[in-house]
């Protein structure tokens, strides 16, 4: 059980032990793969949103100079017309078609064949080379309308899943999702306000720097090693293999330094794809998107449709809530749904609610984690709602939530009660903060609003072995995203009693560490962490026993203390204290080098919240808005590394106003995304941003040896609705709707 | 005995039934009175995760479950 | 296409190369060159990660073409730290935490010298702007700026 005690090394901001090389450029990322005898790969993207692929023709572009390999959907097994993967549950099957298509092209930029050749120029003229026939069909690219029994189809095969009856007719909603408790319509009969607004979202991108690339190298034996990057080499290796119908066993997977992913980077595109090529060429062959290429085909999060009503007393009471949400899944079903659904209403004490989730097939790219994946999206909705609600009952709106916040022991919409969770703590310290105290400057608004995350937990490894002068070497198999080998470090530091400096992280390919889930859903501090720990433990436990085979007392007459094993209180030994280093010492003596290890299924991963608070100003002239500040408070459980805790805090802070403000994909009545790139697609840059100050509460999570919850996820989600309340604030004019960009904002004022 | 509660999902494979009350030991046991209960369940409580008293696991197997436990049943959570 | 000669000067070293004459200066470093510090994150002159120094002015060699560069001096993100160590911009962005992922870092600690170079004692506005052709998807700038200050003070107490 973990409670608030000093700590040595936990706590404290260390340099990263990845850093220097990362400064230099000396880093490795994907891209920076070299071999001899390289082939460059590249894909052949559909011009057309949503078409039937009549054939694919690569004859003439492999009759070229310099092409060594040629591949379309027929290529890969199950064809180009049959059952894809093999798999139940159809998801890889999915992932299969939406790396290359098969019958059909789905959205404008769907891959539907690729080339390796001695270089870049040759591989692009030898696209140009290939033939394929289209039928167009209409595109579908509206939510509600595609949820309409008149629309066409993208998949004439889908039934909607989870209804209470199987339809009879096929239809593009992929699955319903409800979620509910208590009487709805008693509860908004209680009220003495309500609220309703529908509220949209475009599709955004995450936005990661550094473009997918990989490089594979199949060899005479059939035996792949792929250098990617990628959130998760362990389940990347595992879609490859369904994917290509190889064994895992031939399939090497090494991660390289990744350059951002915030979910986006947990799927495949490129990797079995460049497999192929490989094997078919003979030669290695990598493969790198253009930044055009990351927007049109990789995985943007769902646009939505979020229709939400509200109930509260006078007193701030909520007494009914219902929310009706459409996420759009892109070409292939796998919206967010379900998180969406579980976390809208998560942060409040409610006793009536009713959500209904539709996950949707559009004519856009299939949609990939993004950043609590779902939540962004709905708690935008209902923050925006709870805002209006504190208005008209005259509150504050912190009050308000205060008012309704979940505690321990509440029941989550989702079914199980709270343990320990700080929303309330984040909320109080909201209250007191001096940024929040502090008049709202003239002419600007101050917009609230919470977020929430689950955070995960599952499956991780951890190795620890020991150097002969007693130094540390932890291997894991998590990618370092956002410098996680630090945290690694100074848990291992923190367990051992060794210097921080005396501890190095490896992140190890899929055939020198034990198997870990992806880097994502705020799991790798926690899960990843939590092994770590344990395999400490285990060297320690070898410790002990050594020591006291050395000293001839029993094991339970040894303690570890600082880094050394000692003997217990009462021991009449006369013994010198063992240090790591003095183990290793006498290690050949004492049964051989110290290696200690621990797998886990993690469970327990704690609930993150947040309250966000956002100063702002709205030109009215322009519709521009000007950040002026921006307070972050989330509940860590304990801060391994609070300033890569802050930068979680940060860059989460960032993305959520850029979402909120700024970014939003724009499509042509064709379905073509118009604006492709960073210069039309504008994520924030060092001029949009105030500096973000950061509260980390500590509410440590008992279930994690050190309090760990996790935090990555939940920074992203209030932003959203913390400027849009700020925006209705400082304009006097609720805008349901994002971005909250020039025109959006210039066309709400006129015409209010 | 504790208290099993199945969410909307499940419900066409519950016949409709939301919430049942067993005697099982841990997780894997009450898989077993489920499936022997309603054929075919356990394929689809595989694809959920599953809240024992308020702790989320994803893939349970023998964690205990206590007469006055309360196991829910919900969507898996996966994340950026 | 046949290929043309250049020669140019990088990092204080005399380089020699075969080019095509569309290929970008970038292509050239990172494909052929191997001097793969600088990354490429849009291709497009958006997004700053490509950044080098160019007769000491900072450009996207992304918007460079390979022959450009011809009787020319670049310094790299290779070329920022010296024998002695650590160049005192790296070393503040290490300290503050001012990188996550890392890939953007190598053109901000470029662009950061450029600028530094140029304008010593920046404010935090003038540092936002001169910034602002760089992205960072992972930090939210916060720590980046901070790091940039922290350099310009450490080098104005050197000097
Ligand atoms: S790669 Fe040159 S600016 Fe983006
Ligand atoms: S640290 Fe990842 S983009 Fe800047």
């Amino acid at each position: 059980m973990a409670e608030a005690v000093d700590y040595k090394y936990i706590g404290t901001s260390p340099v990263r032990p990845d850093g220097v090389d990362k400064v230099t450029g000396r880093a490795q990322f994907a891209a920076d793969q070299n071999m001899p005898n390289t082939l460059y790969g590249k894909i052949l993207r559909s011009p057309h949103a949503h078409a039937n692929i009549k054939s694919v023709d690569v004859s003439k572009a492999l009759a070229m100079e310099g092409v060594y390999a040629a591949v379309s959907g027929a290529d890969f097994p199950g064809g180009a017309r049959g059952k894809v993967g093999g798999e139940g549950g159809g998801d890889i099957g999915d992932v299969a078609r939406n790396i290359m298509a098969r019958d059909k092209a789905l959205y404008h930029g769907h891959a539907v064949a690729a080339v390796a050749a001695t270089s870049l120029t040759i591989a692009d003229a030898a696209l140009a080379m290939i033939d394929v026939e289209y039928e167009t069909l209409a595109p579908v690219l509206d939510v509600v309308a595609a949820m309409a029994a008149d629309s066409p189809l993208l998949d004439a095969t889908n039934f909607t899943k989870n209804l209470p009856e199987t339809p009879d007719k096929p239809s593009n909603i992929a699955s319903v999702t409800v979620l509910t408790r208590g009487n709805v319509d008693e509860g908004f009969e209680q009220a003495d306000v309500t609220v309703e607004g529908e509220y949209h979202i475009p599709m955004a991108h995450q936005g990661y720097i550094e473009p997918h690339a990989c490089t594979a190298t199949v060899n005479e034996e059939g035996k792949a090693t792929v250098w990617c990057s990628t959130q998760g080499h362990f389940e990347f290796r595992s879609m490859t293999s369904k994917i290509l119908d190889w064994k895992v066993g031939d399939l090497k997977f090494i991660p390289a330094e990744i350059g951002g992913g915030f979910g986006g980077k947990t799927t495949v595109y490129l990797e079995p794809v460049a497999v192929l090529l490989s094997k078919l060429a003979g030669r290695p062959v990598k493969m790198m998107m253009s930044r055009e290429e990351v927007f049109r085909a990789t995985g943007p999060t769902s646009g939505s449709v979020c229709r939400v009503k509200v109930g509260a007393k006078k007193d701030g009471t909520i007494t009914a809530a219902k929310a009706w949400l459409a996420y759009e899944a892109g070409a292939f079903a796998g919206a967010p749904i379900g998180p969406g659904a579980m976390a809208i209403f998560a942060p409040y004490v409610l006793e009536n609610f009713h959500v209904e989730a539709h996950d949707v097939l559009v004519n856009k790219p299939k949609v990939a984690a993004y950043r609590a994946p779902g939540a962004p999206q709905s708690m935008h909705a209902m923050e925006i709602a709870l805002d209006d609600i504190a208005r008209e009952i005259g509150m504050d709106p912190l009050d308000l939530r205060l008012k309704n916040a979940a505690s321990e022991g509440t029941r989550a919409p989702y079914g199980p009660k709270f343990p320990a969770i700080g929303f309330k703590e984040c909320l109080e310290a909201a209250k007191a903060h001096p940024n929040y105290t502090a008049p709202v400057p003239e002419g600007a608004g101050r917009g609230v609003a919470a977020g929430f995350w689950f955070n995960i937990g599952m499956q991780s490894s951890a190795e620890v072995r020991i150097n002969e002068d007693g130094t540390v070497i932890i291997m894991e198999g998590n990618p370092d995203i956002g410098g996680s080998r630090a945290s690694m470090c100074l848990m291992a530091a923190e367990t051992l009693g060794v210097d921080y400096e005396r501890v190095k992280a490896y992140i190890g390919d899929t055939e020198s560490t034990g198997f870990c889930n992806v880097t994502g859903g705020s799991r790798t501090t926690f899960a990843t962490g939590m092994a770590v720990v344990q395999a400490c433990e285990d060297i320690i436990a070898q410790c002990k026993a050594r020591a006291a085979a050395t000293w001839g007392v029993d094991e339970d007459q040894v303690e570890w203390e600082d880094g050394q094993a000692i003997p217990a209180p009462g021991v009449n030994a006369d013994v010198t204290p063992m240090s790591l280093a003095d183990v290793m010492a006498s290690a050949h003596k004492t049964g051989g080098p110290l290696l200690g290890r621990a797998s886990l299924n993690a469970s327990g991963a704690g609930a993150s919240f947040s309250v966000n608070f956002v100063d702002l100003m709205v030109d009215k002239e322009t519709g521009k808005v000007d950040v002026l500040a921006f307070t972050a408070i989330q509940d860590a459980g304990t801060a391994i590394h609070p300033a890569y805790v802050e930068g979680q805090m940060q860059g989460g802070a960032a993305q959520g106003l850029g979402w909120a403000l700024n970014e939003e994909y724009i499509y042509d009545a064709d379905g073509v995304m118009e604006n492709a790139g960073f210069l039309d697609y504008r994520v924030p840059v060092a001029s949009d941003l105030p500096m973000i100050d950061c509260q980390i509460i500590e509410v440590p999570n008992p279930r994690h040896p050190y309090g760990v919850r996790g935090v990555g996820e939940t920074p992203i989600v209030a932003p959203l609705a913390a400027a849009a309340n700020a925006v209705r604030a400082a304009t006097g004019v609720r805008i349901n709707d994002l971005p909250l960009s020039p025109p959006n904002i210039l066309a709400a004022i006129d015409s209010d | 005995m504790a208290r099993i509660v199945f969410h909307d999902q499940l419900l066409p494979a519950t016949n409709g039934e939301r919430e049942i009350e067993v005697t099982v030991e841990n997780y894997r046991d009450l898989l077993v009175v489920l499936e022997a209960r309603w054929p075919g369940i356990g394929e689809r409580l595989a694809k959920s995760a599953v809240a024992i008293d308020g702790q989320i696991y994803q893939d349970a197997f023998l964690e205990p479950i206590a007469a006055n436990s309360e196991v829910f049943f919900m969507s898996r959570i996966e994340g950026g | 296409m046949s290929k043309v000669h250049v020669q140019t000067t990088i990092n204080g070293e005399a380089v020699e190369y075969l080019c095509e004459p569309q290929q970008s200066f970038l292509d050239v470093l990172r494909e052929d060159l191997l001097k793969q510090g600088t990354k490429e994150g849009c291709a497009t002159g958006d997004c700053g990660a490509c950044s080098v120094l160019l007769d000491g002015r900072l450009v996207c060699a992304c918007l460079m073409l390979g022959v450009e560069a011809e009787g020319r001096t670049l310094t790299t993100i290779e070329g920022i730290a010296s024998d002695d160590g650590l160049h005192p911009i790296q070393q503040k962005f290490l300290e503050h935490a001012a990188l996550q992922c890392g890939i953007c870092t190598p053109g901000f600690i470029v662009a950061t010298k450029a600028l530094l170079d140029k304008n010593p004692n920046p404010d935090e506005t003038t540092i936002r702007y001169w910034l602002a052709g760089n992205l960072c998807r992972c930090t939210g700038y916060d720590k980046i700026v901070r790091a940039v200050q922290a350099a310009a003070e450490e080098l104005a107490q050197e000097a």
